[in-house]
C-alpha cells in the first residue's frame, strides 16, 4: 500500500525519503484526503504528510471538475457564453454573471441603466448572503456542529425562492444580460425582499448564538489556520480571508462597480487572520449585505432595465479586465476581443483557486482536524477552482 | 423442578445470588432483549429528535412517523454485502465488532433495575462494570488495525488514547461516590451496584446532592467523561465523519457495522446506568424524603401507567392529524394500533401487583432516558473537540478536579 501511494507523481513535492515496506513502520504518514471525502467540499484532493496528527506538508491536486470553461468561451458568442459562467461558482452564480456582463459592457462601452444596476446589486447581495450561509453551514458541519447547516439552508431557501420567482432558476440563475437585465422585477418583488430582510437578522443572531461564544467553537477556530497580511498579499488571497488578516480591501469600495458607490456600508476586518476572525468577518458581512439590500430596495429608481446593445456583438479589437467582489474574493474577467463575434480569449481569475494556494501556508504545523477547518474557512467551490 | 423455579420468587433477591439458574437465564433474555429493543428505539428517537432540533421531520415514510424505520434499517444492514478488504487481517477484522458488542452487553449483568431486578449482584459490581466496559477499547484498536488502512488506524489510535485518558477521571469520580456509601452507621462501604443504591436510600439523599457541591461536581465529571468514553459528540473524534470519514469502522459494512452501532448504543445506555446508580439514586423515586406518606406513594406509583397513557394520547393525536387520504389508511391504522398497545400497557401498569413491582424499573429507565436525550441534545448543539484539546480537557481539567473532589470527599467523610 505504501508503494502505491508514493508512486504518485504528485507526492514527489513532499520530499519523502525511501518508502518503508509497510506504512506502519515509518514515522511519517502520507494520507490521501479526497477526491471523495466528505469535508473537501467537492472533488478536491489533498495529500497530507503527517507526523502523527501533525501536518508536515500538503499538496493540493485539482482538476477533477475541469470542464474547460475558458476554452468553451472561444467558440461561443459573447451572449452565448453568459450562462456558462454561472456554472463556475455555482453557489454564487449571480456574482459570476455580474462580473462577466460588466466586463463585456466595458468592452462594448455600454452602461447598464440605473434601475438595472439596482436590481443587480439587490440580487448580487442576496446571492452573497446565500453563499455565506452555505459556507457557514458546511464549515460548521466540518467542525462537527451539524445543526447550523439546517438553519442556514432553511434561510437560504428563502433567497433561492426569490431568485426562482425572478428568473425561474434557483442556482444557475443567468439573471443578467449584457447591457442590463432580461427581466423586470416581478409583482411583489420588493415586498418579498423586505420580508426577507426583516426575518433574517434574528436568524443570523441564532447562528451566532450557536457558535460565536461556544467554547468548543472558539477553541477549534481561534489561532487555527493563521495567515498574515503579508502572506495574503504575496499569495494574492482576496475576499474575507484577506480582510480577516486586517487588510481593508473590498472591490466594492476600492473600484466601485454597478450601483455600489451609492450605498453606505462598512468593510468588516479582522485582526489575527485566524479562522475565528474569518468567521466573524463573514458574519458581519452578512449584516452589511442586508444593509445594502435595504438601501437598494428603498431607493430603487424607475426606468428601463436594458441599455441599447447591438443584436450581434462585435466589440472593437482590444482587451479588458474587470473584477468584482464575489462572496469569496476578487472575481476577475480578462477578455481579449479580436473584433469578431466571439472572444479571442477569456481568462477568469477565480477567488477560490487563488485562495486555495494559501492552504499549505495555513495548515503547516497544525493538526489534521485543522486542515478540515481551514478548507472550510477558505470557502472554496471546486467548480470555480477547476473551471 | 417447579419448586426450584418458584423458590426464587419468595427469596426477594437477585437470581444470581439465589443461585437459581432458570430465573437467571430468563433475566438474561429479558435484559438483553430489552436492551436490544432500547437500542432500536433509541435509533429512531435519535433520528427523530435530532431532526426536530434541525427543523426537519426525520424518518416519515416507513410506518407512521417512521416508526418502522429501524426495522427497515436492520433488514437493509443484514442483507447488505459483507465486505472484508483484501489486505485486512481477516480474523481480527472479524472478531473486533464482536468484542465491542460483548463488552458493552456483558456489563448489563450487574445493572440493578430494582432491588431484586438484576441478573446478579456482584460484590464488586461497579469495578466489574468499569473493567468490562473499558474492554471495548480493545475492539476499537483491533478494528482500526485489522482494516489495514490509514483512516481507521488514526481513528482507532485516537479512540484508544481518548478512552484511556477519560477512564482515569471517570474512575476518580466513581471512587468519590463509592466513598460516600461508607458514611452509614456501620461505616462499611460497598462496591455492589445494589448496595450503592441502598446506601443512598439509607442516607436519605441522592449522592448527587451529598456534600453539595462535591457530589454534583463528581457527577458532572462522570457525565462528561462518559460521553467521551462512548465516543459521542462532542467527543466523537474517533469516528469524526468530516475528518476521518468514519474513523475506526470506515472499512466495515453491513452486519459488522451494525454490530458496532449496537455496541455503541448499548454502551451509552450502560454508562448512563452507572451514572444513575451512583448519583441519581438508581431505582429510587424522586423526592423520597420531602413528599412522603401514603398519598404520595400512591401518586408516584401511578406515574408509570400515566406515562404510557400520555404516550398513547400522543399516538392518538397523531392519528387524528394524519392526512385523510386512502393512501394513509394503513399508516393511520398502524399508529392507532400502536397507541392502543401503549394504552393497554398503561392500563396494565395500574393493576396494584404489577404497579408495585414495575415502579423501580420505571424510575430507573426514566432516569436513563434523560441521559439518552442529553446525548442527542449534545450532538445537535456542540461542535467537535480537536484531539489535543480533548486531551487537555481530560488531563488538565477533569483529572485534577476529580482528584480534588475525591480528597475533599474523603476529608468530609471523616470530619462529619
Amino acid at each position: 500500500m505504501g508503494d502505491q501511494i508514493t508512486k504518485d507523481p504528485y507526492i514527489s513535492h513532499l520530499e519523502l525519503g525511501e518508502p518503508d515496506k509497510t506504512f506502519l513502520d515509518s514515522n511519517e504518514l502520507i494520507i490521501n484526503m479526497g477526491p471523495q471525502h466528505p469535508a473537501t467540499h467537492g472533488v478536491l484532493r489533498v495529500i497530507l504528510k503527517l507526523d502523527g496528527e501533525k501536518v508536515l506538508g500538503t499538496e493540493c491536486v485539482i482538476g477533477y471538475l475541469h470542464r474547460g470553461v475558458e476554452k468553451i468561451a472561444e467558440n461561443r458568442t459573447y451572449t452565448m457564453f453568459n450562462p456558462y459562467v454561472d456554472r463556475m461558482d455555482y453557489v454564487a452564480a449571480v456574482s459570476n454573471g455580474l462580473g462577466y456582463c460588466e466586463a463585456v459592457e466595458k468592452l462594448l462601452n455600454v452602461e447598464a441603466p440605473p434601475r438595472a444596476k439596482y436590481i443587480r446589486v439587490i440580487l448580487t447581495e442576496l446571492n452573497r448572503l446565500a453563499s455565506h450561509m452555505l459556507w457557514l453551514g458546511t464549515h460548521a458541519l466540518d467542525i462537527g456542529a451539524m445543526t447550523p447547516l439546517f438553519y442556514t439552508f432553511r434561510d437560504r431557501e428563502e433567497i433561492l425562492k426569490i431568485f426562482e420567482k425572478y428568473c425561474g432558476a434557483r442556482l444557475t440563475t443567468h439573471a443578467f444580460r449584457i447591457g442590463g437585465c432580461q427581466y423586470e422585477t416581478y409583482e411583489g418583488f420588493e415586498r418579498d425582499v423586505k420580508k426577507f430582510l426583516d426575518c433574517v437578522p434574528p436568524r443570523i443572531d441564532e447562528y451566532e448564538e450557536l457558535l460565536t461564544t461556544n467554547r468548543i467553537w472558539v477553541e477549534r477556530t481561534r489561532n487555527v489556520g493563521k495567515i498574515s497580511a503579508a502572506d495574503c498579499k504575496a499569495l494574492g488571497v482576496t475576499g474575507p480571508v484577506l480582510r480577516a488578516s486586517g487588510v481593508k480591501w473590498d472591490i466594492r469600495k476600492a473600484q466601485p462597480y454597478a450601483a455600489y458607490p451609492e450605498f453606505e456600508f462598512e468593510i468588516p476586518t479582522g485582526a489575527n487572520g485566524d479562522t475565528y476572525d474569518r468567521y466573524m468577518v463573514r458574519m458581519r458581512e452578512m449584516r452589511q449585505s442586508l444593509r445594502i439590500i435595504r438601501q437598494a430596495v428603498e431607493r430603487i429608481p424607475e426606468g428601463p432595465i436594458m441599455a441599447k446593445v447591438p443584436k450581434v456583438m462585435k466589440p472593437a479589437v482590444g482587451e479588458v479586465y474587470h473584477s468584482i467582489e464575489a462572496p469569496k474574493g476578487e472575481l476577475g474577467y480578462f477578455i481579449v476581443s479580436d473584433g469578431s463575434t466571439q472572444p479571442y480569449r477569456v481568462r477568469v481569475r477565480p477567488p477560490s483557486f487563488v485562495n486555495l494556494q494559501a492552504l499549505d501556508v495555513m495548515v503547516r504545523g497544525q493538526l489534521v482536524a485543522d486542515v478540515i477547518a481551514v478548507i472550510g474557512t477558505l470557502d472554496i467551490v471546486l467548480g470555480e477552482v477547476d473551471r | 423442578m417447579l419448586d426450584y423455579i418458584t423458590s426464587f420468587l419468595g427469596m426477594n433477591t437477585t437470581p444470581g445470588q439465589a443461585g437459581n439458574v432458570f430465573w437467571a437465564v430468563v433475566y438474561i433474555f429479558v435484559v438483553f432483549g430489552g436492551v436490544s429493543v432500547a437500542v432500536v428505539a433509541m435509533n429512531w428517537l435519535e433520528r427523530k429528535a435530532l431532526a426536530h432540533f434541525q427543523v426537519r421531520l426525520g424518518p416519515m415514510r416507513v410506518g407512521p412517523h417512521g416508526l418502522l424505520q429501524p426495522i427497515a434499517d436492520a433488514v437493509k444492514l443484514l442483507t447488505k454485502e459483507d465486505i472484508i478488504p483484501e489486505e485486512a487481517d481477516r480474523f481480527v477484522f472479524w472478531i473486533a465488532p464482536l468484542i465491542i458488542l460483548c463488552a458493552s452487553f456483558t456489563v448489563y449483568i450487574v445493572i440493578p433495575f430494582g432491588p431484586t431486578h438484576a441478573i446478579t449482584d456482584l460484590n464488586i459490581g461497579i469495578l466489574f462494570m468499569l473493567g468490562v466496559s473499558s474492554l471495548s477499547v480493545l475492539g476499537v484498536v483491533m478494528a482500526g488495525w485489522a482494516s489495514n488502512s490509514h483512516y481507521p488506524l488514526i481513528g482507532s489510535l485516537r479512540s484508544s488514547a481518548q478512552m484511556i485518558s477519560y477512564e482515569i477521571a471517570m474512575g476518580m469520580a466513581v471512587v468519590s461516590a463509592i466513598l460516600m456509601t461508607s458514611l452509614n452507621k456501620s461505616g462499611t462501604g460497598t462496591l455492589s451496584m445494589i448496595g450503592i443504591v441502598e446506601a443512598q436510600e439509607q442516607q436519605q439523599i441522592w449522592f448527587l446532592f451529598k456534600f453539595f457541591p462535591l457530589g454534583f461536581i463528581a457527577f458532572a465529571i462522570f457525565a462528561i467523561a462518559m460521553v467521551a468514553e462512548t465516543n459521542r459528540a462532542p467527543f466523537d473524534l474517533p469516528e469524526a465523519e468530516s475528518e476521518l470519514t468514519a474513523g475506526f469502522h470506515t472499512e466495515y459494512s453491513g452486519l459488522r457495522w451494525s454490530l458496532f452501532m449496537l455496541g455503541e448504543y448499548a454502551a451509552m445506555i450502560a454508562v448512563s446506568s452507572i451514572a444513575v446508580t451512583l448519583w441519581l439514586g438508581g431505582w429510587l423515586r424522586p423526592f423520597p424524603n420531602t413528599l412522603t406518606g401514603e398519598t404520595w406513594d400512591l401518586v408516584f406509583s401511578l406515574l408509570p401507567g400515566l406515562t404510557f397513557l400520555a404516550l398513547a394520547a400522543i399516538a392518538f393525536v397523531g392519528v387524528i392529524r394524519m392526512p385523510k387520504h386512502p393512501y394513509f389508511r394503513i399508516q393511520t391504522a398502524g399508529l392507532a394500533g400502536f397507541g392502543a398497545v401503549l394504552g393497554l400497557i398503561g392500563l396494565v401498569l395500574f393493576v396494584p401487583p404489577v404497579r408495585d413491582r414495575i415502579q423501580d424499573i420505571f424510575w430507573f429507565i426514566a432516569k436513563v432516558a434523560v441521559f439518552m436525550y442529553l446525548y442527542i441534545w449534545y450532538r445537535a448543539t456542540f461542535p467537535r473537540y480537536r484531539f489535543d484539546q480533548l486531551m487537555k480537557v481530560g488531563w488538565k481539567v477533569l483529572l485534577p478536579t476529580a482528584i480534588g473532589v475525591l480528597i475533599l470527599t474523603a476529608i468530609l467523610g471523616i470530619v462529619l
